[in-house]
């Protein structure tokens, strides 16, 4: 072995690397956003009176958790300009990110909606609150407190996964450093300081939704 | 989409089936190491394996696969594409699994584990004869959920350039130029393989959640 590793083209690419940081964390918000509001919305369907609109989203749901992101972005990134929707692709990456997403988050939030018990709601009206005070302290809150931590590694997970938003060459991390190596052929030196680069984004979002958490959904209730 | 173009992808079906395999078996017996080091009560080992367990979730699959493929050959080890994908894919499960098994260890009642200290169980048969079977059944349906998540992680070798079941795809797409037909059936293939070891998972908690009571 006679191999010496040169972190020379990792340098020289640094302003890059750390700019597509943010490119990682802009495919990561929006993919959240759009993966939330999936979610909520694929919610109120499931508990549609109309047995079709049900059964869709549970079809939805099902099909998305059984089969690899990287498919599902495949699919996307073609069939969208097929239905006259032409996008670049990092616009096609929130996208998939969204959609994987929301899967995930309908089943996470329909979990923390059962979770709080009827009565709860009945004593909440029976105490004189307002039908949206109700809802705001009573159903809203011991929801998202419930859900919040499988929301949140749901989204660390997310986060984690818009490096395969790369195979679309959408622009993030894993994208432009598959360029740096390219170019360079220091293989391991880009891609062994890429992946500290993920474990100090993802660590970054959990001490975030940690400090988030302590502020909003500590006990005792504010 | 021919005949044959069907066939090419089943023999890409066939390859992530043997990956799924292989990383789920090794990957399970390198996790139990894991699982065991994780909750030894030594406080170095306890600390390394919270470390290794970190590192592999809080970066992604793609990036593990990368590094592994060119870490291998950087230390001289010769490897085709197919062993450095088995060997990253086995150092991910290793770690998922041993975090689900830790859990499931520690699910355990401290009881028990008192009672066999107390009948004077050594080490490894408190561990072979108390904890661990207790543990398995607990940890089956998270367990389940994993092997899932495997078999879909396994697309990610195409990246690296393996020929499995996505990749197949990716070559059998750019040969006839109908990338939704081709997905899609991709898409099929996969969900034929995943969704009855999620309803089985499913099957498993809603009984161990009713026999809990």
């Amino acid at each position: 072995m006679n191999y010496t590793l040169d972190f020379t083209p990792v340098i020289d690419g640094l302003p890059d690397l750390l700019a597509a940081c943010f490119g990682t964390f802009t495919l990561a918000i929006f993919g959240m956003l759009l993966a939330t509001v999936i979610g909520i919305g694929g919610v109120v369907l499931r508990q549609s009176p109309l047995k079709p609109v049900r059964w869709a989203v549970i079809g939805f749901v099902e099909i998305i958790r059984n089969t690899p992101f990287l498919v599902q972005i495949f699919f996307i990134y073609f069939a969208l300009p097929l239905a006259g929707i032409r996008l670049d692709p990092t616009p096609t990456a929130i996208i998939a990110l969204g959609i994987n997403g929301g899967a995930y988050a309908i089943e996470i939030i329909r979990g923390g909606v059962q979770s709080i018990p009827k009565g709860q709601m009945e004593a909440g009206l029976a105490l004189g609150l307002h039908k949206a005070q109700v809802f705001r302290l009573i159903i809203l809150k011991p929801a998202l407190r419930a859900i919040y931590p499988s929301l949140t590694s749901q989204f660390v997970l997310l986060t984690l996964s818009t490096s395969i938003a790369s195979a679309i060459s959408a622009y993030e991390l894993t994208s432009v450093s598959q360029r740096i190596e390219s170019d360079s052929f220091r293989s391991f030196e880009v891609y062994f300081t890429v992946t500290a680069f993920y474990l100090v984004i993802s660590w970054v979002m959990m001490r975030i939704f940690a400090l988030f958490s302590a502020r909003y959904f500590s006990y005792p209730v504010k | 989409m021919g005949r044959d173009e069907f066939l090419f992808l089943l023999i890409g079906l066939k390859w992530t089936v043997a990956l799924s395999i292989v990383a789920f078996i090794c990957g399970g017996i390198a996790g139990l190491a894991v699982a065991l080091a994780r909750t030894s009560g030594i406080a170095a080992l306890e600390r390394i394996t919270a470390a290794y367990i970190a590192v592999f979730q809080g970066t992604p699959l793609l990036m593990q696969l990368f590094v592994v493929y060119y870490g291998l050959a950087l230390i001289g080890i010769r490897m085709d594409a197919w062993a450095a994908v088995s060997v990253g894919l086995t150092l991910h499960a290793s770690a998922y699994l041993g975090e689900i098994w830790r859990g499931s260890i520690e699910a355990v009642p401290r009881g028990q584990t008192e009672a066999a200290k107390a009948l004077a169980l050594r080490y490894i048969s408190r561990m072979k004869d108390v904890v661990l079977p207790q543990a398995i059944r607990i940890s089956l349906p998270a367990t389940i959920g994993f092997l899932v998540q495997l078999i879909k992680g396994t697309s990610l070798a195409s990246i690296v350039g393996f020929t499995e079941l996505t990749r197949a795809g990716n070559i059998i797409s750019n040969q006839i130029f109908q990338p939704i037909t081709v997905f899609g059936i991709v898409g099929v293939l996969y969900f034929l393989m995943c969704c009855p070891l999620t309803i089985y998972g499913a099957h498993l908690e809603r009984k161990f959640a009713t026999s809990a009571h």
